[in-house]
């Protein structure tokens, strides 16, 4: 699915940012990538989406090593009031990709509108983003991805900027969309919680440069629930686990 | 008298209802014009000048003059159709073609880092020529007539929305930018939703700057050889013949017409970027 191998990044010249990276995610898997800041998160992101070439290594998508943005990946960004085009309402935002897709104009507001439901937000269709909550816009941003189906989705720090109530639906809605449709998805976050209680697999980067410095396998059960695994002990193990490497703390 | 007492009901706290604070609102806003007029129409007839007639003598002149026409012409006779309206069919060809060649230039030289760097000197060197300067250039480059009016209009309405298109252009937002990359919106689809609306409270700034330099150029342009029609060859035969009533219901309609235009581009403006407005709003 995704390939990784040897992927480092530097800008202009300047120190890496990146260095000697290798990751692989299999089709279907949920990967959470975790780590301080400064640790080249965003830069690997861009790197995946295509947005940067890297200075060094590549990255092979689907047997393809990528060269510009690949067809088949949607990027769900952090900022969603500004990833959202305030002129167009919500439907027409979840639709606008979907013209690419060779979608004539009913099929375009049918797919958008079933994308729409599927996180909850079938009624909001002709509002315009600002009149809706920020955990409402994130979830408009995560219907347009889902709708443009990609068969990879990449996550940057999705929920970072929604308070901690709706944080915890929308962690919800990943895991739901994730079982749902089987979509192979790699979500970058900074919280440590949230790493272990979406991922099937958690990987942790170290900074100065960017690297991975330990993956680790989740063995919690597939279905979670936000009060059930965060007091289950193996969580609560996880959790130590990837604090105590994000710090830089041995275990 | 239904909507009056819906709005009343509405708002049962305010005395005398919506409907009233409407009526005092418009009354706040004429009455300076109103007490204008009124002193003018006193000074006028005391002082008694052949050089200023008073506004009711000219508004009684205009209505001889361009509306004494049926019914079914809006009462407008055939002056006011064989000049006003040529005047205002050259400005409103000179200002679509301004906006046509501004927002196309302006986004094509606004994507463009370098040629922005390149040209700009260029354009703010041609931006403050004063067109009148350019009629000799103008007379050898044109027909004269309709082509070298318009021509006139469009060189002097075309800087401020190409310049500020140029700028709006520049200012999307990156992550706007970075989504529509990943979704790979083709440039077509780029420009059509994302650069375009981008740019449009900066396109319509300027776009109020070419509707009144226009209307200027478009009586300007009609004091140059060359002109059989229109309101600035109608002022040019009033001066030569003195008549002082004709030369002031000119300037009475410019001003007229001026505003008139302000008032709908601000209601064309309101409605298009409500968006706009509301994101800031809910931003800050």
């Amino acid at each position: 699915m995704l390939e990784i191998s040897g992927l480092g990044h530097s800008y202009g010249g300047a120190a890496p940012v990146l260095k000697g990276m290798d990751l692989k995610v299999a089709e279907g898997e949920l990967v959470t990538i975790v780590g301080p800041s400064g640790c080249g998160k965003s830069t690997l992101l861009r790197c995946i989406a295509g947005l940067i070439a890297p200075s060094e290594g590549k990255v092979v998508l689907n047997g393809t090593a990528i060269d510009g943005v690949p067809d088949e990946l949607a990027v769900v960004f952090q900022d969603y009031s500004r990833s959202l085009l305030p002129w167009l309402t919500v439907r027409d935002n979840v639709a606008l990709p979907l013209r690419r897709r060779g979608a004539n104009r009913s099929e375009r507001r049918e797919q958008a509108a079933e994308a729409l439901k599927s996180v909850g937000l079938a009624d909001a269709a002709s509002k315009y983003p600002w009149e809706l909550s920020g955990g409402m816009q994130q979830r408009v941003s995560i219907a347009r991805a889902l709708a443009y189906r990609p068969s990879f989705l990449l996550m940057d720090e999705p929920f970072g900027s929604v308070d901690a109530q709706t944080r915890e639906d929308l962690e919800d809605l990943v895991l739901q969309v994730h079982r749902a449709q089987g979509m192979t998805i790699l979500l970058v976050t900074h919280d440590i919680d949230e790493s272990v209680y979406l991922g099937d697999r958690v990987v942790v980067l170290a900074r100065n440069p960017g690297r991975i410095r330990e993956q680790l396998q989740v063995t919690l059960p597939a279905t979670r629930d936000q009060i059930g695994t965060r007091a289950d002990p193996e969580f609560v193990r996880l959790r130590a686990e990837v604090g105590g490497l994000v710090r830089g703390v041995a275990h | 008298m239904t909507a009056a007492t819906a709005t009343v009901s509405s708002a049962p706290r305010s005395r005398g209802g919506v409907a009233g604070t409407v009526v005092r609102g418009v009354l706040h806003r004429w009455l300076p014009l109103v007490i204008l007029v009124a002193a003018w129409e006193v000074a006028t007839r005391i002082s008694d000048s052949p050089f200023f007639p008073p506004p009711w003598e000219i508004a009684k002149h205009m209505k001889d003059l361009w509306f004494s026409g049926p019914a079914s012409h809006l009462f407008l006779n055939g002056e006011a159709t064989g000049n006003i309206f040529p005047s205002l069919g050259r400005m409103a060809l000179g200002l679509a073609l301004s906006t046509l060649a501004g927002v196309v230039l302006g986004i094509a030289i606004g994507r463009s880092e370098r040629a922005l760097a390149y040209l700009n000197p260029i354009m703010q060197f041609a931006r403050v020529i004063p067109p009148p300067t350019l009629v000799p250039v103008f007379i050898v480059l044109f027909e004269l007539g309709t082509q070298m009016q318009v021509a006139s209009i469009i060189f002097s309405a075309i800087w401020p929305i190409l310049l500020n298109t140029a700028d709006g252009v520049r200012s999307v937002d990156p992550v706007q930018m970075a989504t529509a990359e990943t979704f790979r919106l083709s440039a077509f689809e780029r420009i059509r939703f994302l650069i375009i609306p981008s740019a449009l409270p900066k396109i319509f700034a300027g776009l109020r700057l070419a509707l009144s330099l226009s209307l200027i150029l478009m009586v300007f342009s009609e004091l140059l050889p060359g002109t059989s029609d229109g309101v600035g060859f109608e002022l040019t035969n009033a001066q030569s013949v003195s008549d002082m009533p004709t030369i002031w219901c000119v300037i009475v309609l410019l001003g007229v017409l001026g505003y008139l235009f302000n008032t709908i581009l601000l209601a064309v403006e309101h409605r298009v970027l409500t968006w706009h407005r509301e994101a800031r709003k809910a931003a800050s």
